[in-house]
């Protein structure tokens, strides 16, 4: 940095030191704010400019804050920001009103100061709300993926829509979950209302048929549509000796079978022969 | 050095992992459970780890071993309770404890048991 | 009471242990998941194992990171041993030492999202493996 531009600098520091109440006065009438809910933040320029704060941490802070406090009030990012950029108009008149060639040199740079404290609050404002997005997208993974109990130790995830990564991860870790607080020995995986799937989701899919086995449970895939069957074939996936059926129906029926349950029909065993009814 | 306790039930051995071992006390359990097994004549081992968080490559070769010694003492070993978490991460491991039966819970492990002894 | 760094001395198996739960402490503050904390962990009680087994002992650094809005805890762990003459091969699939310990290398690997080798023979090994939170 030139001696010059270090001269302007300290200049501008000096008027603003300089000034105390009335500046805040000037700033909270040009912001059309009142003055008390500028006090902290000012007293912390202050504080900052005087060198005691030099990374403006506390100003950040507490423009963090403020922004925050603004969005609850109804305040939309671009007027909080406003707010903030209100200062430099405050500082202006002064550094008109000094004249020196530093004071207005040095401006150039108290502007930009100020100009990123009040890009700071637009941050603030867009992280939040990034947040809650967040926040939202994964309560709607939990709502959307639900274990169904099928069968006394039977239980069953249809899966639906485009899958992900990260929504498949989630299904699969809440499958596992419930297989242990359930005590199920049996899950079927129904992926009919999958349009496709690709090779990070066959592999999540495979892990966490493992992962299910090394727990104690078996997994069997159902609802695989033959374009599937096909996309699985040519990824040159193997799905080794997991069982994978074609329907819901033949998963349930396959998994009973196992789980050695027997189902009558009318009193029937369902390929038993009808006989006459003796009297 | 901590010791798990191993319980009896007839002629099944039930030991109940509650803390984080090191590999000397794993190797401990290995030979107790070994010496267990043929003093008792069990048919069964049952290792509950719904308390363990971790099982990393030691133990589940502990696990491996346990189950090869205690068939050649002519008894099943059934590992019981794993976590999710645990399960998912033996998984990416590559850790797949060949040659270990698992259960669920402690009435599924018995039932397996039962039914080695008797099929059909 | 959190810690940015926390510097663990490897020389006992009770110390893997340790390892173990002080990564697990870590991990949790910095709001891993369940599932993350439990493969982070697991990574440290491997890589702990390994600086043992193979060269009598070795340092274990626990620290959080940052990149950009992302945080993440990253483990370093150094050994002076012997260290290890072929790289490319302790990472496969499957590859363990003569006294059938394997080096769990490849499947460590697998459950950290960034994972450094740096070894050499009779030059010791390090090893930097991060897991970031989501």
């Amino acid at each position: 940095m030139t001696v010059q531009a270090e001269a302007a600098i300290r200049r501008t520091k000096d008027l603003f030191l300089e000034q105390d109440g009335r500046l805040l006065d000037q700033w909270s009438e040009k912001a059309n704010i009142s003055a008390d809910e500028l006090r902290e933040l000012y007293r912390a320029l202050r504080a900052a400019l005087a060198g005691e704060d030099e990374d403006f941490t506390d100003v950040r802070g507490l423009l963090a804050e403020f922004s925050r406090t603004r969005v609850r009030q109804g305040y939309t990012p671009a007027e909080t920001a406003r707010t903030v950029f209100a200062l430099k108009d405050a500082m202006y008149e002064i550094v008109e009103a000094d004249g020196s060639p530093e004071a207005l040199r040095g401006f150039a740079w108290f502007s930009r100061l100020v100009d990123d404290l009040g890009l700071f609050t637009f941050e603030t404002f867009s992280n939040a709300r990034e947040k809650v997005i967040l926040d939202q997208t994964e309560q709607l993974l939990e709502l959307s993926t639900p274990v169904v109990k099928l069968w006394e130790g039977i239980v069953a995830v249809p899966l639906v829509g485009t899958l992900d990564s990260a929504r498949t991860q989630v299904v699969m870790e809440k499958l596992l979950q419930t297989l242990m607080e359930t005590g199920s020995q049996h899950a079927v995986i129904d992926i009919t209302g999958v349009p496709a799937v690709d090779t990070q989701v066959a592999h999540h899919l495979l892990k966490t048929v493992m992962a299910a086995r090394l727990m104690g449970a078996e997994c069997v895939i159902s609802g695989i549509r033959p374009q599937i069957a096909h996309t699985i074939v040519t990824l040159g996936i193997e799905f080794g000796d997991i069982v994978t059926k074609a329907s819901l129906a033949d998963a349930l029926a396959h998994a009973l079978r196992r789980s050695g349950a027997e189902i009558k029909v009318n009193g029937r065993w369902p390929d038993e022969e009808e006989t006459e009814s003796s009297p | 050095m901590t010791r798990p306790p191993i319980l009896k039930l007839g002629d099944i051995l039930i030991v109940s992992i509650q803390t984080d071992l090191d590999d000397q006390e794993a190797l401990a359990l290995q030979d107790d459970l070994a010496e267990a097994a043929v003093a008792a004549r069990a048919r069964g081992v049952i290792i509950d780890i719904s308390a363990v968080d971790v099982v990393d490559s030691f133990i589940g070769r502990t696990f491996a071993t346990i189950a090869a010694i205690t068939r050649i003492l002519d008894a099943e070993t059934v590992v019981v309770g794993m976590r999710p978490a645990v399960a998912i991460t033996m998984v990416e491991l590559g850790l797949s404890m060949g040659g270990v039966r698992t259960a669920l819970n402690l009435t599924q492990a018995i039932e397996m048991l039962n039914h080695a002894r008797s099929p059909g | 009471m959190s810690t940015e760094r926390q510097e663990l001395t490897i020389a006992t198996n009770g110390d893997i242990v340790l390892a173990r739960r002080q990564v697990r402490i870590a991990a949790a503050e910095l709001g891993l998941s369940l599932v993350d904390q439990t493969k982070v962990v697991t990574v440290a009680s491997e890589l702990a194992r390994n600086a043992l087994v193979h060269a009598g002992g070795g340092r274990m650094r626990v620290e959080i990171v940052h990149n950009g809005p992302r945080r993440g805890l990253r483990l370093t762990v150094v050994d002076e041993g012997p260290g290890i003459e072929d790289v490319e091969q302790a990472l496969t699939e499957g590859f363990s030492t003569a006294n059938g310990l394997g080096l769990g290398l490849s499947g460590s690997r697998r459950l950290v999202d960034e994972f450094d080798l740096v070894s050499a023979p009779q030059q010791g090994t390090r090893v930097t493996v991060i897991k970031w939170a989501r």
